[in-house]
């Protein structure tokens, strides 16, 4: 009959209008500004850089300049320079790192590509600000956040990092100590310099001074810093 | 503001009535005419003005549950910063409407542009002089008073087309060709509608039309016009008509956001939007309010019992059911084509509300009918109002159905 359907439209509006006052599965609304739903693990906008130790942001950055991301990022959104001591000799750490939000296209290559696990993707979404220039061009000390926040906000993410990060340094460890055993016969006059610098930033790249002399095809050779940093 | 004997009636009944009088009981006798009018004219004005801000938010409020949201609740109270359940909305909206400016296009006709919501304000206001608010509270008796608020009523039709003319705009002129196709198309059942109503009454005094309504069957049962059959059909038709009248949803061609930006207030701003949008509502509380009077007892109370309730709170009270339903009624469906619209009108509200007045007129003359002969007189006029609605129902989706398109 001509009107039956129009009587079903009001039956269902009229059932949305009373359910949202007593059925909370209907009434679904977040009042914003004071409730926040909690994020999904997985979502991301923004990259940032993670840093070890919370008491020396800028000392314990695990990114090293290495500008692969530089040369990755699409839109180009990422600018470095680093930072070098008074002879020149590059420091491996950067002295400028910065990412136009604006620019950015959140798609996370950075991430994909960095060898050190040094830039993640941020879940900060309120960044709304009143300078469009300045206030969207992200320097290091804001781009800089704790592996405990990494933890926070991607937590399962986090833990694979850290678990892969410390076999890493395990497997160094153990070459090391392979490294070490034969090193006093041949070298021993030079040897204790030389280890002490690779201790220093094995964690790094490879040791550039002291090449050791028989144990380099037998030490499974490290991908990760496999990439020397380009002298810029 | 009527000629009823007022000292007869209970003191709750005749409150707003004394209370006029008290104001003006200072006034030489020749003046005092004059003094009442405009009283009730200032009454009437607050009162609707009132119910225009909290219709605005209730609607808001309304469209947002049914959408399961929660609807404007941030605005708080001026310098106090207390959040009232969005209770200062209107407040905040009509500061906002006040506070914009005011654009005249440059081709526009600048005396038009500004005489169009005033004209259509005016009228929207003229129609509230011939309600039956209460028992004692009739602003003018008129003897035509059905009549009257008809062709006020239609007025408004002008005021929409010069909004549109006055605009120099091609979507304001559109829209005001299609409000003016819409409203002398729904102006016919409309009219058609309530002539029964006038017909069974024998008067077209809006304060008869309401006494008339006052008994009660088996002392219980309300004999209001809306509970017979020819009194139903004519509510429904009168119903759809006036939401067509109003533009409302679904029937609000003239406003198509999507096809023509905001019709006919294309070019408006400021204030003189806000004129169209409280004439828009004024045109809504007064043909819900005629539907009221003509159809639903007008101020009658539903049972007996309840009669100690002044009139017009059961005034009050039928008005905001009404308004409600088409508030409803908006959040529930799409809007028509300007065909399917014209084709409502014409095709199927018009030819019922003209086998309805037959069925009014067997009303009339079977009243005296009594016995099982009763039950005939009920079985006879129900089916002249299902049989025609079934027959053009039929008809009117006949060959229109679901559509079917091919694909180059």
């Amino acid at each position: 009959m001509l009107g039956s359907g129009l009587l079903q439209g009001l039956a269902v509006t009229a059932k949305n209008l009373a359910g949202s006052f007593h059925d909370p599965a209907r009434y679904v609304t977040t009042e914003y500004p004071e409730q926040r739903t909690k994020l999904p693990e997985n979502y991301r906008n923004f990259p940032f850089l993670v840093h070890d130790d919370p008491a020396d942001p800028n000392g314990t950055l695990r990114c090293v300049a290495c500008q692969i991301c530089e040369k990755e990022c699409p839109p180009q959104c990422i600018y470095i320079v680093m930072e070098r001591d008074e002879k020149g000799k590059a420091l491996r750490r950067p002295k400028v790192f910065d990412l136009d939000i604006s620019v950015c296209i959140s798609c996370q290559i950075c991430v994909e590509v960095c060898p050190f696990d040094a830039i993640k993707m941020d879940q900060e979404y309120e960044i709304a600000t009143r300078n469009r220039f300045g206030g969207l061009l992200l320097h290091r000390e804001d781009l800089s956040k704790s592996n405990a926040y990494y933890h926070q906000i991607h937590p399962t993410e986090a833990a694979g990092v850290d678990a892969a990060l410390a076999e890493q340094k395990a497997k160094q460890a153990a070459a090391k100590a392979a490294k070490a055993a034969p090193a006093p016969k041949a070298a021993a006059t030079t040897a204790t310099p030389a280890t002490a610098a690779t201790a220093q930033d094995s964690a790094i790249s490879p040791a550039p001074a002291a090449p050791p002399p028989a144990s380099a095809p037998d030490t499974p050779a490290n991908p990760a810093p496999a990439n020397p940093p380009p002298d810029a | 503001m009527s000629a009823h004997p007022a000292n007869a009636l209970p003191l709750l009944e005749r409150l707003p009535v004394a209370l006029r009088d008290a104001c003006t009981s200072w006034l030489p006798e020749s003046w005092r005419w004059l003094a009442n009018s405009l009283l009730s004219i200032v009454a009437i004005f607050v009162v609707f003005a009132t119910l225009f801000a909290l219709l605005t938010l209730a609607e808001r409020k309304i469209l947002g549950r049914v959408q399961n949201r929660p609807g404007p609740n941030r605005a708080p109270l001026p310098f106090l910063g207390i959040r009232t359940y969005g209770l200062a909305q209107p407040l905040a909206d009509g500061i906002k409407m006040l506070t914009k400016e005011d654009i005249v296009p440059r081709g526009a006709d600048r005396v038009l542009h500004f005489l169009a919501p005033v004209a259509l304000l005016a009228f929207s206001i003229l129609t509230f002089a011939v309600i039956p608010y209460g028992r004692a509270l009739l602003p003018v008796e008129l003897d035509a008073a059905v009549l009257y608020f008809f062709a006020a009523g239609a007025a408004t039709e002008l005021a929409i087309f010069m909004a549109g003319w006055a605009s120099r705009n091609k979507y304001s002129l559109l829209a005001a060709m299609r409000a003016l196709a819409q409203l002398i198309s729904y102006e016919l059942p409309l009219l058609l509608s309530i002539v029964p109503v006038v017909l069974v009454a024998g008067s077209l005094s809006t304060s008869e039309i309401v006494e008339q309504q006052g008994t009660w069957l088996f002392g219980v049962f309300p004999q209001w016009h809306v509970f017979t059959p020819w009194g139903f059909a004519g509510f429904l038709i009168f119903f759809v008509a006036a939401l067509a009248e109003s533009n409302r949803s679904p029937f609000d061609l003239p406003e198509a956001e999507s096809e023509l930006i905001a019709g006919h207030l294309t070019e408006y701003s400021g204030f003189k939007y806000a004129l169209f949008f409280m004439a828009e509502y004024f045109g809504m509380c007064a043909l819900s309010g005629m539907g009221v009077t003509l159809f639903l007892g007008g101020w009658q109370a539903p049972i007996p019992a309840l009669a100690f309730i002044p009139s017009y709170g059961w005034f009050a009270a039928k008005l905001l059911a009404l308004l409600f339903v088409f508030m409803w009624i908006r959040a529930t469906f799409p809007r028509l084509r300007i065909d399917q619209l014209t084709r409502l009108a014409w095709k199927f509200l018009v030819p019922l509300a003209l086998v309805n007045l037959f069925t009014a007129a067997f009303w009339v003359l079977s009243s005296g009918w009594a016995g099982p002969l009763a039950f005939a007189r009920w079985l006879v006029a129900g089916t002249l109002v299902l049989g025609p609605f079934l027959v053009l129902g039929r008809r009117l989706s006949a060959g229109l159905g679901p559509r079917t398109y091919r694909y180059a």
